[in-house]
C-alpha cells in the first residue's frame, strides 16, 4: 500500500556480525547507507542484536523495512520478502543469538503498546552458515546484499520516499559501523590464513 | 547412586530424569536436566550451555583500541558493560589514567544499564514466572485499584485504569497473538497470586515497557548513539560544551538536564512501582524459599563504580568487592585478577581440550580448543542427545573457580558481600525489606532473595546515578570539561609487550576481560562472563556450579511443566535468558520437556 511521503520510515538491519551469515541484516543496512542517501522522513539503523532497545525506534515509525537472516529452509542465499502480519512469525525463527530478545518480541512489545508500524516489510536471506563464530558472510549470502538493497529501494519508491545514489562517497566518519567492525575491515581479517 | 560434592551437596541421579531443553540443538542454548525422587523433589541437577568462546580468535592481531567495538557485539543486553570492561582492560595494560569526568560519565552509563536491565529483567523476563497473565483477566478492577493504592502512592491506580487495561489485555489474548505471553504455564499450581495482584503486575509490565525506552536515552546522550554507544580508551568520546546551543554531539546544559530528569524518573519508578511490586508479589511466595544454592555458601563480587577515577581498590569501589567462602560471613576475602592462583578456568566437564585437564588455567594463559566428546553414559547421539552424562564432558561453558571454589555472582552476591562488610547502604535496605515481609535473614539465600536483591540494587543504582550526575555537573561548572586522556593514544608510546585486565559488575554479575598486547596488537583476549560463573558445569573435584546448586532439593508440582526450574534459573538473569522463549518459524514454542 502506498504511503504518503510524510510517513516516517525506518530501515533497520538486525543480526550478529560476529556470527557468519547471522550478520546479513546489519551488513545490508550498512551497505545501503553507504550507497544511498534518503529523504528526511527515513531513518537508517544498525539494530545489531538489541532487543527491547529497539522498541522506541519501532514506535516512532509508520513503516518499517527490516533486513535479516531468516531460516526459511530455502536454498542458502535465497531472498524472501514477507509483509505486514506475516513478518512476526518469520522473524521468530531467529534463534541464534543467545542473548537477544527475538525481533518477534520487539514487534509484539510495540504492538502491545499500541504503536507498531502500520506497514512492515521483511527482506530476509536464507543463511548458509550460522554456526561459524567469528566467520565472515558466506559467498551466497554476501551476493544477496546488492539485490536486497535494490529491493529496499523499490519499496521506498512505492512509499514515495525514494533513495538516491550518493554522488560523493560517504565519509568514513558517517558510516554506520566503525572501529574495525565495518564490513571490509572485519571480513578481510576474520580469515587471515 | 548418591554422591557428596566437596561444596556440600548430596547428588542422587537414581530417580526419574527430567530434561528441559529449549531447543533441539545444544549449541547456543541452555539445557537443564534434573533427577527427581518419588516425591518430585530435585535430587540431581545438570546445566549445560554455550558461551561465546571465540572472541579471542576474532580479536587476535587487531588494534586494542577497537576491542570494545567487538566485545559490544557479543550479546544484545550486556553491550555497554562489555565495552566498559574492554576499555578498562586496555587502560590497565597500558597504564592509561582517565579524567574524573570520564569516570563519572562511565559510572552513570554503567548504573543506567543496571537500572534498565534489572527493570526489564524483572518485568519482562522474570515476572511471568510468578505472575499468571490469564488469571489477570478474572480480576476485579476495583479490588485491583484498592490493592495498588494500599502498596504505593503511584498515581496510575484507578479502577478505570485497570478496567481499560483488562479490556486491552482480553482483546490481545483473544486475538490469539499472545506474543510475549505465549510460553507461560498459565494455571500452574505454583502460581500463587490472586487475580488482582496479577492484573496490577500486568499493568506495571506495560508501564515498564514504556518507561525503559526513556532510560536508554542516557546512553544516547553520553555514548553519542544507541544502540551501540561509542566508547574510548582513555576516557569517554563525548565533548562537553556547557555554553553550546545544540552543537552536534557536544554535551550542553540542556542535555545534562535531560539526563537529570531521566534519573529522577528512574528513582521514582523503582521506589513507587518496582520495589512495591516485589514486596507485594513476594508476600504471596514467602513459603517458596527454594533456590538458594551456592548463595548461602560461596559468593563473589569484583566490585564496581569507582568513587575516584582510576582507583579500583575495594575502598574506592561503591559496589562491594570480595569473596565469601563456605558461608563464613565473618571473613570477606580479597580478589586479585592478576594472581594466576586465584581465577582459573577448568574444562574437565567442558567441551574443550587442555594439555592437563586436572589443572585450571588463568585467563591470561587461557586456551580455547573445542573437543566435543560425550561421556559413556550419554543416551542418544552427538546430534540428538536424549540424556547427558554429567560424569563426562557435558557443556560448552568452562568452569571458572576462585581458588578452586565454585561461587555465585550477581546482585544477590553483591548484597551478601556488602552485608557481610557491614556497609549500611546494602545492609539496611535488605533488613528493612526482610522485616516488611516478616522473613529471617536466612530467607535471603533463595530464588526470592536473588529477585529482591536485584530490586534493591536498582534503587541503589538510581541514587548513585544522581550522585555521579551531580558530581559531574559540579566539576563542569567549576570549569573542568576534560573527558579524555590522549597522552598514550598513539601506539608508538606503548611498550613492546603489555598485559592487563578490566572488570565490572555487569547487571548479572562479575565480568572481566584479560588482554595481552604484543607489538601494538592484541595477542590474546579472554572474557570470563557472569553466566560462565553461574552456569558452570562440575569441576575436577566434583563441585557443582551455581545454577546446578540452586535447583537442588526443590519440589516440583508437575515435572511435565517445570515452572520451578524456570523460576530459579531466570532469577540469575542468565545471559541465555532468551533461550527459554524460543519460537519456531510457525510461531510455536520449541521448548520440549521430557520426563523419563
Amino acid at each position: 500500500m502506498p504511503a504518503s511521503s510524510k510517513n516516517r520510515i525506518l530501515v533497520l538491519g538486525i543480526g550478529n556480525i560476529l556470527w557468519a551469515d547471522e550478520g546479513f541484516g546489519v551488513r545490508a543496512v550498512e551497505e545501503f547507507h553507504r550507497r544511498y542517501a534518503v529523504p528526511d522522513n527515513v531513518t537508517i539503523l544498525d539494530g545489531g542484536t538489541q532487543g527491547l532497545y529497539l522498541v522506541n525506534f519501532l514506535e516512532e515509525a509508520d513503516c518499517l523495512i527490516v533486513f535479516d537472516a531468516i531460516d526459511y529452509g530455502l536454498t542458502p542465499g535465497q531472498l524472501k520478502v514477507v509483509r505486514d502480519e506475516e513478518v512476526p512469525r518469520f522473524t521468530g525463527a531467529k534463534k541464534m543469538s543467545l542473548h537477544q530478545t527475538g525481533f518477534q518480541e520487539v514487534i509484539s512489545a510495540a504492538d502491545l503498546l499500541g504503536r507498531c508500524p502500520k506497514h512492515l516489510v521483511l527482506i530476509g536471506c536464507q543463511p548458509l552458515d550460522l554456526e561459524d563464530w567469528g566467520g565472515p558472510l558466506t559467498p551466497p549470502v554476501r551476493d544477496q546484499i546488492a539485490p536486497a538493497i535494490e529491493f529496499a529501494c523499490e519499496i521506498l519508491r512505492q512509499w514515495d520516499s525514494p533513495a538516491t545514489p550518493r554522488t560523493a562517497p560517504l565519509p568514513e566518519s558517517e558510516r554506520l559501523l566503525a572501529n574495525d567492525i565495518d564490513y571490509l575491515r572485519y571480513e578481510m581479517r576474520t580469515r587471515p590464513e | 547412586m548418591s554422591i557428596q560434592t566437596p561444596n556440600g551437596f548430596k547428588l542422587d541421579n537414581s530417580g526419574k530424569r527430567v530434561v528441559v531443553d529449549p531447543l533441539t540443538r545444544i549449541e547456543g542454548h541452555m539445557r537443564v536436566e534434573v533427577n527427581v525422587d518419588s516425591n518430585n523433589v530435585i535430587r540431581n541437577a545438570v546445566s549445560t550451555g554455550t558461551m561465546w568462546r571465540g572472541i579471542e580468535t576474532i580479536l587476535r592481531g587487531r588494534d586494542p583500541r577497537d576491542a570494545w567495538a567487538f566485545t559490544e557485539r557479543i550479546c544484545g543486553v550486556c553491550t555497554g558493560t562489555h565495552a566498559l570492561t574492554s576499555v578498562r582492560a586496555v587502560e590497565n595494560a597500558l597504564g592509561i589514567a582517565i579524567p574524573d569526568n570520564a569516570n563519572s560519565i562511565r559510572n552513570i552509563m554503567q548504573l543506567c544499564l543496571q537500572v534498565h536491565d534489572h527493570l526489564v529483567h524483572f518485568y519482562h523476563l522474570h515476572a511471568l514466572d510468578w505472575v499468571d497473565i490469564v488469571s489477570a483477566l478474572k480480576a476485579d478492577p476495583k479490588a485491583t485499584s484498592a490493592l495498588a493504592q494500599s502498596v504505593s502512592s503511584w498515581p496510575l491506580s484507578s479502577p478505570g485504569y485497570f478496567k481499560d487495561l483488562q479490556i486491552r489485555l482480553t482483546k490481545f489474548v483473544e486475538s490469539g497473538q499472545l506474543g510475549p505471553f505465549k510460553n507461560g504455564y498459565w494455571g500452574h499450581a505454583a502460581y500463587k497470586l490472586p487475580p488482582e495482584a496479577n492484573l496490577m503486575a500486568v499493568a506495571h509490565y506495560l508501564e515498564a515497557l514504556d518507561f525503559q525506552k526513556e532510560i536508554v536515552k542516557v546512553h544516547t546522550i553520553y555514548g553519542g548513539k544507541n544502540p551501540h554507544p561509542n566508547w574510548l580508551v582513555g576516557g569517554v568520546p563525548c565533548a562537553i560544551n556547557v555554553d553550546g546551543t545544540g552543537a552536534v554531539g557536544a554535551i550542553n546544559m540542556e542535555r545534562l538536564n535531560l539526563v537529570s530528569s531521566i534519573i529522577d524518573r528512574c528513582i521514582e519508578f523503582t521506589e513507587k512501582v518496582y520495589l512495591p511490586d516485589v514486596v507485594a508479589i513476594g508476600s504471596f511466595y514467602k513459603d517458596w524459599l527454594h533456590g538458594g544454592g551456592l548463595s548461602g555458601k560461596s559468593v563473589m563480587s569484583y566490585g564496581d563504580i569507582p568513587e575516584n577515577a582510576n582507583d579500583y581498590s575495594a575502598k574506592s569501589l561503591k559496589l562491594p568487592r570480595g569473596v565469601i567462602i563456605n558461608g563464613n560471613l565473618n571473613e570477606v576475602l580479597p580478589i586479585d585478577h592478576a594472581d594466576p592462583e586465584q581465577i582459573q578456568e577448568f574444562v574437565t566437564h567442558s567441551w574443550y581440550k587442555y594439555p592437563d585437564e586436572s589443572k585450571g588455567l588463568h585467563p591470561w594463559d587461557g586456551v580455547t580448543e573445542p573437543n566435543y566428546q560425550l561421556g559413556p553414559k550419554t543416551k542418544g547421539t552427538k546430534t540428538d542427545i536424549k540424556e547427558l552424562d554429567e560424569g563426562g564432558k557435558y557443556s560448552w561453558i568452562k568452569a571458572p573457580r576462585w581458588r578452586g571454589h565454585a561461587v555465585e555472582v550477581g546482585p544477590l552476591a553483591r548484597y551478601i558481600v556488602g552485608y557481610a562488610q557491614n556497609k549500611p547502604e546494602f545492609k539496611e535496605p535488605t533488613e528493612k525489606l526482610l522485616k516488611t515481609l516478616g522473613l529471617p535473614v536466612s530467607a535471603l539465600f533463595s530464588t526470592l532473595g536473588r529477585t529482591a536483591a536485584r530490586a534493591l540494587e536498582c534503587e541503589w543504582a538510581g541514587r548513585e546515578m544522581r550522585y555521579f550526575q551531580d558530581k559531574l555537573v559540579a566539576r563542569i561548572k567549576a570549569g573542568d570539561s576534560s573527558t579524555a586522556n590522549v597522552e598514550k593514544w598513539k601506539p608508538e608510546s606503548w611498550p613492546k609487550e603489555a598485559k592487563g585486565y578490566g572488570f565490572t559488575e555487569a547487571p548479572r554479575g562479575a565480568l572481566a576481560h584479560w588482554i595481552k598486547i604484543k607489538e601494538t596488537k592484541i595477542d590474546n583476549y579472554q572474557c570470563v562472563v557472569p553466566t560462565t560463573w553461574n552456569g558452570s558445569p562440575r569441576d575436577p573435584k566434583g563441585n557443582i556450579g551455581a545454577f546446578e546448586a540452586s535447583l537442588m532439593d526443590t519440589p516440583m508440582a508437575n515435572p511435565e511443566q517445570p515452572l520451578e526450574i524456570l523460576r530459579t534459573i531466570h532469577s540469575f538473569d542468565p545471559c541465555l535468558a532468551c533461550s527459554t522463549h524460543v519460537m519456531s518459524p510457525d510461531g510455536q514454542e520449541m521448548a520440549t520437556v521430557k520426563v523419563r
